[in-house]
């Protein structure tokens, strides 16, 4: 089990996110950053983060990435890419945002109210399943089993989109399924290797 | 002209018009669109963000097809579909050892990639290829005086700016301009929708929204043309519970901006599945001399 609590945790926490950070290209350059804010100043959703992305390479640098592994900072990000083209010293901030989440699913260690992690998974399951994204069975997992107060709220929209035809009810599988194993297979193994 | 196509898994759902449209505008102005066999999920930003290693390879999968239908360019129409192929083409060309990571991956489901796709956003292939000029020559029912909000999402030109800017695109207004449209100033043009969010934590999307409903509303626009399945879905659909939650009365329609090239073009309604809509469009439709 992967340890945040103690001293010797965290330090691990900041070798593997180091790591992983260094092997996107153009990753080292989290070290340029000059705190300038421009990042949470472009961001969306940053009003209702406990850490605007700033203050995440704030964290970073005084060794206290288990506090940002652990907000609800991370599951905000929309992927807008606001934050990476407009950084100064070229810091690919969205991509950092994707590591984190990845390390804050790693050590099971989200905050409970959100409800992203659960939606990633459910849309996942999908992809590996049939090879391709299935709406309605996305939306009707998600709405039933994490958010049925959603039921009811878009009862109009739902009944709206499956009587135009826009939500089919089965889903389309791809032919290379098989294909999809094998190659989530082989990777998955040289995730947990690193 | 003859370009792989890749749909993406909203064609098949929610962006049936967009997929539709994007076909019948190919249709008439001479773009051969083949679609790509047998095509998986592009990989997708939900899943990018939890498992990355594996992301690339499911949608490498595609470029490798793509590579063995002796395709070279790949053309996507969702803006999603399009950063993510996009971005694994780059990563993989960058980065030695993602680059055999990815084909050690492929060579176990019989496949291999060498790099030799080019991932195209459909708008690029209308202004760069096709051509303003063509467009305008090709226009049976010019949209005068039409007033458009064009709304290119996030993901249209971020973070590559291949074929736009990053910041301020342009593409969208002047594909308007040669059909005789107004495009309105729409300073919001890049925001987000808040993406799934709409569905993990509403309120924060719904603000979003409010804010691209507001200013196409301020701009007095006809309508909101979009260029994501997810952005025109959440601009589009959620205006009822916009209008509950900030009091507003939007009723403002919203289509992707092939079905309004498509109108432009002098293809029927049907075709164009504009009677798919949730925001009815019969008022844009009328304003256009038939």
């Amino acid at each position: 089990m992967v340890e945040l609590e103690t001293p010797e945790g965290v330090r691990e926490l900041h070798r593997i996110f180091l790591e992983d950070v260094y092997g996107i290209p153009g990753g080292e350059k989290i070290r340029l950053c000059q705190q300038c804010g421009t990042c949470t100043g472009s961001c969306p959703t940053s009003y209702l983060m406990d850490y605007g992305p700033r203050e995440v390479f704030a964290f970073f640098r005084a060794g206290m990435l288990d506090k940002v592994v652990k907000s609800n900072t991370i599951w905000l990000c929309t992927s807008c890419y606001y934050c990476t083209v407009r950084c100064p010293a070229g810091i690919k901030i969205t991509d950092i945002m994707y590591e984190l989440k990845r390390l804050a699913i790693k050590y099971d260690c989200w905050p409970r109210e959100s409800k992203n992690p659960a939606m990633s998974k459910i849309f996942i399951d999908n992809v590996e399943k049939y090879g391709r994204n299935y709406e309605l069975g996305l939306m009707a997992k998600f709405v039933l089993t994490k958010r049925p107060d959603l039921a009811w709220k878009f009862k109009d929209l739902g009944l709206k989109l499956f009587t135009s035809g826009r939500l089919p009810v089965k889903p389309v599988s791809v032919k290379g399924q098989e294909e999809i194993r094998k190659i989530t297979e082989v990777l998955a193994a040289k995730e947990v290797a690193q | 002209m003859k370009y792989l196509y890749f749909p993406g898994c909203s064609a098949e759902a929610t962006a049936k018009p967009y997929d539709a449209s994007a076909r019948a505008c190919a249709k008439a102005l001479g773009i051969e669109l083949v679609d790509l066999e047998d095509w998986n999920c592009c990989g997708s930003t939900s899943y990018f963000s939890i498992r990355e290693l594996e992301s690339f390879g499911v949608s490498a999968r595609n470029l490798a097809i793509a590579q063995e239908m002796g395709g070279h360019d790949l053309v996507a129409t969702c803006n999603a579909c399009y950063t993510v192929l996009a971005k694994t083409n780059r990563y993989f060309a960058e980065d030695a050892t993602l680059h055999a990571e990815i084909n050690e991956a492929l060579a176990a489901a019989g496949r291999r990639y060498d790099g030799k796709v080019r991932v195209r956003h459909f708008m690029d292939v209308l202004i760069n290829d096709v051509g303003l000029d063509e467009i305008t020559a090709r226009v049976k029912r010019r949209l005068t005086d039409l007033r458009v909000a064009c709304y290119y999402g996030c993901q249209y030109s971020r973070p590559m700016g291949t074929f736009d800017d990053p910041e301020f695109p342009t593409t969208m207004d002047r594909l308007v301009e040669a059909i005789g449209g107004d495009p309105v100033d729409y300073p919001v043009k890049t925001k987000c929708c808040g993406g799934m969010l709409m569905l993990t934590q509403e309120d924060a999307a719904l603000k979003l929204c409010h804010e691209l409903l507001a200013v196409a509303a301020r701009e007095q626009a006809d309508v909101i043309i979009a260029a994501c399945p997810l952005c025109e879905m959440n601009v589009e659909a959620y205006q009822p519970l916009v209008n509950k939650a900030y009091g507003t009365d939007f009723h403002i329609p919203v289509m992707y901006f092939t079905q309004l090239l498509g109108v432009a073009l002098g293809i029927d309604a049907h075709t164009l599945m504009l009677d798919k809509q949730i925001v009815p469009v019969d008022r844009v439709l009328a304003k256009v001399p038939a």
